[in-house]
């Protein structure tokens, strides 16, 4: 069968008996494809065993590109190109210079992190999402399990553990 | 898993469960606007129209349309413009502050705070711009821009430069937080409609799909963003207040300043945040979502900002007469004596004295008058930054240069357009966007409402 087309869907009403249900599936040895929510869970990621986000080192790298294009360019324009004293300071007068490096850490790090966060998760006006249950904006919990992906168990066993676990609906969905 | 207290007031009240939750926010997006919205918005189109008039007149003959004189050289323009950034204070402080905090309450509140916010920080940006007397050759003042004069950089030791950078980068990064929120919620709209409404809000809705994994880093996101901010949102106004303080006008040279406006914008952005809200949640019916609780909640934020400023008032008039220093101490008691009494002493009332009357609990779990104070904050707030500016300015060195400032129709008129803007945007908003957060509200149902589902 081919991956990434024919999926088993488990419908949970509650957020409390999802993170339940995501280790039970999982210590059953049926491998998740994806839960969709229609708010955030905590506790979902590490129960679905997903490494945490790096999007803070991003912020991080993009905030000191700020810092650093922001010094640069004021050292550079009021100290070298075009030096003039001003109100009796220094040409590199640095203490001035810490407000507008601020507020450029500020503004790289968080369209960078952004930008980096929209591609990552290729969030983009034109995308087409795959909607695997449209209640899942709603108030239904969705999880979704790969068919292919879990060749080596019984469909009626995987809908089974997902019965018992808490699944008030099993549903089948095909994407061409 | 958080537990909260039974003790606690429930945050959605009503019994409400998550499909509520969708129905009741979506609902006003899906359906006809009311004959209250239409009326509301004519209104506010009619003031944007109106003070175009004023707008246009400003750019056409410049900026001597307004009454300043030499004496006088910043007044209405420059007091609308720090009123319009104080109220810009709250939203952000709200979805950044109240997160890091982890304060609840603030998931009903927060999308409409924080459009509260944008909309008021272009209002305020437009007072810069339009006094540059060219604004489309602002650029070149106002950007570090190579130019044909040599290049001839912009002055980054100028707070006028720095508040342009702050301003800049607060107006887009609280877009960017405030837009990254209302993902999600265009996909529930998205997932509800069918049609050129599905086209729309589905391009709006970037492809959200509620993946775990996308939730993860959303969440990561809206952290750092809040982490972001939070300096961000003090920034801005310290720097706002860095226009005055690092001059040496008697009445702003202070370093109480930063601190002080930081309060001030906190203590209006609040009162604005209650004035819309109180009409909001009563035009969409949402007193479930926004309850008495939270404006008890909102009063008690300006009880503690309102004391701040009134104690900044007072430290303001002990430290002139403390310094010794003779044209500080004739600031001083010339604002509260001289022609401009009248404006002192609205203000003190207005900002000192009226938000101590939220003490008493009937009078700020009351939505009349929590109504009426916020209004009456708001101006007061006005009233204090007309006072910094042209009290401190109408007396001159030279008591030969002494002056008083008098607005004339086209500073009264380009007040006004901004709050056509303004309100104009705000109901373009509550009607096309979702006001109030529902993945948010969904998140802390469970553990802060009176019944789930079930």
């Amino acid at each position: 069968m081919e991956r990434d087309t024919h999926f088993i869907l488990g419908v949970y009403e509650d957020e409390d008996v999802l993170l339940h249900a995501v280790e039970k599936v999982r210590s059953n040895g049926v491998k998740i494809h994806e839960v969709y929510t229609p708010y955030p869970i905590h506790g979902l990621e590490d129960v679905l065993g997903y490494k945490r986000s790096r999007l803070p080192i991003a912020a991080f790298l993009f905030g000191m590109l700020g810092t650093t294009l922001a010094m640069t360019m004021q050292f550079y324009m009021m100290s070298f190109d075009w030096p003039m004293i001003i109100g009796g300071k220094d040409y590199a007068a640095f203490p001035d210079f810490i407000p507008v490096g601020f507020e450029m850490t500020v503004l790289l790090a968080a369209f960078g992190m952004v930008g980096v966060f929209m591609i990552s998760s290729n969030l983009k006006p034109w995308a087409q999402p795959r909607i695997f249950d449209i209640r899942s904006t709603d108030d239904k919990h969705i999880m979704a399990i790969d068919i292919a992906n879990n060749s080596a168990m019984d469909l009626e066993r995987i809908k089974e553990i997902l019965k018992s676990s808490g699944a008030t609906e099993i549903n089948n969905k095909s994407f061409e | 898993m958080q537990v909260t207290s039974s003790v606690r007031q429930p945050l959605v009240t009503g019994g409400k469960t998550y499909h509520d939750v969708t129905h009741d926010v979506s609902r006003q997006v899906e359906g006809k606007p009311s004959m209250l919205w239409f009326l509301a918005f004519l209104t506010a189109a009619g003031v944007l129209a109106l003070g175009s008039i004023a707008l246009i007149a400003t750019l056409w003959e410049g900026i001597g349309m307004w009454g300043l004189n030499k004496t006088v050289g910043w007044a209405w323009d420059i007091t609308n413009f720090v009123w319009w950034v104080g109220i810009g204070h709250a939203g952000t402080l709200i979805s950044a502050v109240l997160l890091l905090f982890r304060q609840k309450w603030r998931t009903s509140i927060n999308r409409a705070a924080e459009a509260m916010t944008i909309f008021a920080v272009i209002c305020a940006a437009m007072f810069p711009v339009i006094h540059m007397g060219r604004p489309w050759l602002g650029a070149y003042w106002a950007l570090p821009l190579p130019n044909t004069f040599g290049s001839l950089w912009v002055n980054f030791n100028s707070p006028l430069l720095w508040d342009v950078f702050a301003i800049s980068t607060y107006f887009s990064v609280s877009l960017v937080f405030w837009y990254i929120g209302l993902i999600p919620d265009f996909a529930t709209i998205r997932d509800r409609a069918t049609g050129l409404r599905k086209t729309i809000y589905g391009a709006l809705s970037f492809g959200w799909d509620g993946a775990a994994k996308t939730w993860m880093r959303y969440e990561s996101v809206s952290l750092i963003l809040a982490g972001l901010a939070t300096p961000l949102v003090l920034s801005v106004h310290t720097i706002v207040s860095f226009d005055f303080a690092t001059s040496v006008i008697p009445g702003w040279h202070t370093t109480i300043f930063p601190p002080y406006f930081v309060a001030g914008a906190i203590f209006s952005g609040f009162a604005m945040v209650l004035t819309l809200m109180i009409v909001t949640r009563k035009v969409f019916k949402l007193e479930d979502y926004i309850t008495i609780g939270h404006i008890e909640l909102m009063n008690i934020v300006i009880i503690i900002t309102g004391s701040i400023v009134g104690i900044a008032y007072i430290t303001e008039f002990f430290i002139a007469w403390y310094s010794g220093v003779e044209a500080e101490q004739y600031a001083f008691i010339n604002r509260a004596t001289g022609p401009y009494w009248w404006a002192y002493w609205s203000m003190m009332t207005c900002n000192v004295i009226s938000p101590q009357l939220f003490w008493i609990k009937k009078i700020r779990t009351s939505i009349v008058a929590t109504f009426i104070l916020s209004i009456v904050v708001n101006i007061g707030m006005w009233f204090e930054r007309f006072v910094i500016i042209v009290t401190s300015l109408h007396r001159d060195y030279l008591p030969s240069s002494w002056a008083m400032f008098y607005p004339t129709w086209a500073d009264v008129g380009v007040y006004l357009f901004t709050f056509g803007l303004f309100f104009t945007l705000f109901f373009l908003f509550a009607k096309f966007f979702p006001v109030i957060n529902m993945a948010e509200v969904k998140a802390v149902l469970k553990s802060s409402s009176e019944k789930v589902e079930k």
